[in-house]
Parts: structure tokens; C-alpha cells; sequence
């Protein structure tokens, strides 16, 4: 890595925690509204820069588990009720499984509580 | 536009009348909120944004033909889509004092008289909503929903396969076509002012169009308009008394399987609403962060359209 400390996520944290602490004290109606989905945006990139590049792994282990290379493969082999997502009630469980799972890590990410209230 | 510049022009558009306290609300995505006097009645304007390419004289002929059908909405004060007028499309309605937050509707103490029953409220509105006859509001035209879904969806690009999923159950269970009428097509807690007494206007039209009458009852179900709160219908009630009050109003029956199929629909077309929504950001027709934020909430209808499908795939 060529960069110096603070890493990126610590850098993001810095500026959520200052308009934590100092701007949401000051502000009113949709200026404070606005600097508190400011800070939901950088909580969430916080969370991104920690979980995202396993994420992105398993991510595609699964996609390669039923046999695509991406989303796209396997959004349009959906579409077009493809053998590798439609030919048995196994394969569609499978690949709800799977969808589902990426799912869950997107929420990971963008909304952890919203997973919590129900996991499903 | 400059807010003095605003005022002159609304001063205009209402006959020369004084204009004062002329302050922005915080507001929908689609379009700027403004609050204003003109000779001392308290007025709204609704004033559309750069991204939307609606035809705002659907939703004000809506507006009145509602207001006539005993639906409580706004009234209609001045309207036009002419563009020289105040810049944008624009409509000034009358002014309702109440609340449209749905935390707080669903929340305070003041309205907890009111949730006993705002979802019989909102069962009457949409039944009065839905026996008007839809040549009232003749711009308005028959949708259908997964085919418009299906095209805005494609037309962005992305890949979704848990919406490709969804579109399959929705394709393989759709529901015979019934009577049609003129839909709200948004009709939901934040579009609708509420005092402590219960229902006080239904607002925001400009996705009114003609449909199946159930599709408004599976919208108001959709888990995002529950803001939380563990009750099916707008966070406020259960299914059985809802669509029991409806079929009293309307003198209909509701299939609860037909509601569940428009609420599965309702909650897909949120999910790519999010996504149109963040779009108009990536675009740079209106950057906001608030619009860039939405695109993550794609997720959350993801899961949901998961939960409720649970054992129906």
C-alpha cells in the first residue's frame, strides 16, 4: 500500500464523527436532516472498505457454484428460465440460497439493522 | 429561481395577491415543496423537478375529480404546465394543518386516538378513491404494472437476479384482471396528512393512473410502509379488518391472495423505484447525496421480496 495512516476507512470515520459530534448540534430542519443521512452514507462506506473485498470473494464463489461468472450470466439465464436455474426444485432452492446470501451481505453493509429486525 | 423572483410570479399566477412567508419545505425527489401566504390563506406549491418527465395535468385533474368523489384531498387553487409561469409545472393547493412524517403518525401520543383507526380511515378513502368513474380524469392511463416495471428496469441496466426472480413468480401467479379505476398509485403513510382526529387529505397523486383497485391495497401492505412497526397494513392494522372495511365501503370482496400478489409487485417496484431514484443522481440531474443514499436501499426490498415469497417459489 503507497499511503501513509490513516487508512481510508479511518479517514471516513473522521469526517462521520466530526459531523457527529460538532455539525448535527448546530444544525436544524433539512440541513440537520441531510447531515444525518451524511452520516448514514459514510457509516455505510466505513462498513463497505471493512467487509466488501471478502464479500466480493464469496460473492462470486457462489455465482461460480451454480455456474456463472456474474449477476448478468445469471439475472438473464433467470429471465430466460434456464436448465442451470429452473431444471428442479433443488436448482431453484439453490439459487435462491445463493441470491439471498448476496443479499444478506448487501445489507451487511448498508443497513445492518435491517438484517437484525429479520434475518428471515 | 430566486425566492423574491418566486413570489413576484406567484403573486401573478393568483390574481396579484400578497404574497409573505415564502419558505421551502423538505420535501419528495420529484419535486420542490413550497410553503407561502397569498392574502393571508396559508398555500402550498408543488413545483416539479429537473428528472421528472410526468405530465403534472393528470395529477391536478385527479386532484379535483377525488376532491369531487369525496375523497379528502387539496383543493386545487390555480395549476398549470406551462413553464413560463413559475419555471416548472406547478400546482398551489390548499393547506392542511397535520402531520405526513409516518415515525411520528405511527409514534407520538397525539395520534395514538387515531391509529385505532386510520387504516378504516384509509379503507373508505381508497373505496371512494376507486368507485369514481375514471373518465373524470381522462390523461390518465392503464399501466401495466410489471410490464412498465419489467421496461424501467431493463432500461437501467443493472443485473438483478433477485428482481429476475420475482418477476417469474409474478408472471406465473398473476391475477385475472378485474374492473379497472383510477388507482392512487401511492398511496401510503408519508403521503398522507393526519391530525389527531385520523385521515385528514391524501396527497402526492403524480403516480395516479388507471389499474386494478387492489393494487392500492397491496401497496399500502408493503413492508417498507410499515416503518417498523410489525403490523401488515401501514404499520397500523392487520389484513382481516383492513380489507373487511374496504369490502364495506366498496361493497366488494377482497381476495387476500390477489392484495399479496399486488403487495409482492408493490414491493419489487420500490426496490426499482430506489433505484431510479439514485439515478437521477448518477445522471447529474439533481445530485443530492440523500438520492445517492437511496441506491443502497435496494437491499432491504431485496430481502423482503425474499421473506415474502419464503415457501411460494
Amino acid at each position: 500500500m503507497p499511503h501513509d495512516v490513516p487508512t481510508a476507512q479511518q479517514l471516513v470515520e473522521s469526517v462521520r464523527e466530526w459531523l457527529e459530534r460538532d455539525v448535527l448540534a448546530g444544525t436544524s430542519g433539512r440541513l440537520q436532516f441531510h447531515t444525518r443521512v451524511a452520516i448514514t452514507v459514510l457509516s455505510m462506506v466505513e462498513r463497505e472498505l471493512e467487509l466488501g473485498p471478502e464479500q466480493a470473494e464469496r460473492h462470486l464463489e457462489r455465482l461460480q457454484m451454480l455456474g456463472f461468472g456474474s449477476d448478468e450470466e445469471l439475472s438473464r439465464a433467470i429471465r430466460e428460465g434456464d436448465d442451470r436455474t429452473d431444471s428442479s426444485v433443488e436448482v431453484q432452492e439453490a439459487v435462491r440460497a445463493a441470491v439471498w446470501q448476496s443479499v444478506r451481505d448487501k445489507l451487511a453493509v448498508a443497513n445492518p439493522k435491517y438484517l437484525d429486525a429479520d434475518p428471515g | 429561481m430566486a425566492n423574491e423572483e418566486l413570489a413576484a410570479s406567484l403573486s401573478a399566477v393568483l390574481g396579484g395577491a400578497a404574497i409573505a412567508d415564502l419558505a421551502r419545505l423538505s420535501g419528495g425527489a420529484s419535486r420542490e415543496t413550497w410553503q407561502f401566504s397569498a392574502n393571508e390563506r396559508m398555500l402550498i406549491l408543488q413545483r416539479q423537478r429537473g428528472g421528472d418527465i410526468r405530465d403534472m395535468g393528470n395529477e391536478f385533474a385527479v386532484l379535483r375529480a377525488a376532491r369531487a368523489g369525496g375523497v379528502p384531498v387539496p383543493e386545487v387553487i390555480a395549476a398549470s404546465t406551462d413553464k413560463s409561469d413559475l419555471g416548472a409545472a406547478y400546482m398551489i393547493l390548499s393547506h392542511f394543518e397535520g402531520e405526513t412524517i409516518a415515525r411520528k403518525i405511527l409514534r407520538d401520543d397525539q395520534f395514538a386516538e387515531a391509529r385505532t383507526h386510520l387504516a378504516q380511515d384509509f379503507a373508505v378513502a381508497l373505496a371512494r378513491l376507486h368507485s369514481i368513474d375514471p373518465a373524470a380524469a381522462p390523461g390518465l392511463l392503464p399501466t401495466d404494472q410489471v410490464v412498465q416495471y419489467r421496461e424501467a428496469l431493463d432500461a437501467l441496466k443493472y443485473s438483478h437476479p433477485t428482481f429476475e426472480l420475482v418477476f417469474r413468480w409474478l408472471e406465473q401467479n398473476r391475477p385475472p384482471v378485474g374492473p379497472l379505476c383510477i388507482v392512487h398509485g401511492d398511496f401510503r403513510l408519508g403521503n398522507i396528512m393526519v391530525g389527531p382526529d385520523g385521515l385528514r387529505a391524501v396527497l402526492d397523486w403524480e403516480l395516479a393512473h388507471i389499474g386494478d383497485p387492489m393494487e392500492d391495497l397491496g401497496w399500502l401492505c408493503v413492508k417498507a410502509w410499515r416503518f417498523g412497526v410489525r403490523k401488515p397494513v401501514a404499520g397500523l392494522g392487520g389484513y382481516d379488518e383492513f380489507f373487511e372495511a374496504y369490502s364495506r365501503a366498496a361493497n366488494v370482496a377482497v381476495d387476500a391472495d390477489v392484495v399479496r400478489w399486488w403487495e409482492v409487485l408493490g414491493t419489487l417496484k420500490w426496490g426499482i423505484m430506489c433505484i431510479i431514484q439514485t439515478q437521477s443522481h448518477l445522471g447529474r440531474i439533481t445530485r443530492s447525496h440523500e438520492l445517492a443514499a437511496i441506491g443502497r436501499r435496494v437491499c432491504e426490498n431485496e430481502h423482503d421480496l425474499f421473506l415474502a415469497l419464503e415457501g411460494k417459489w
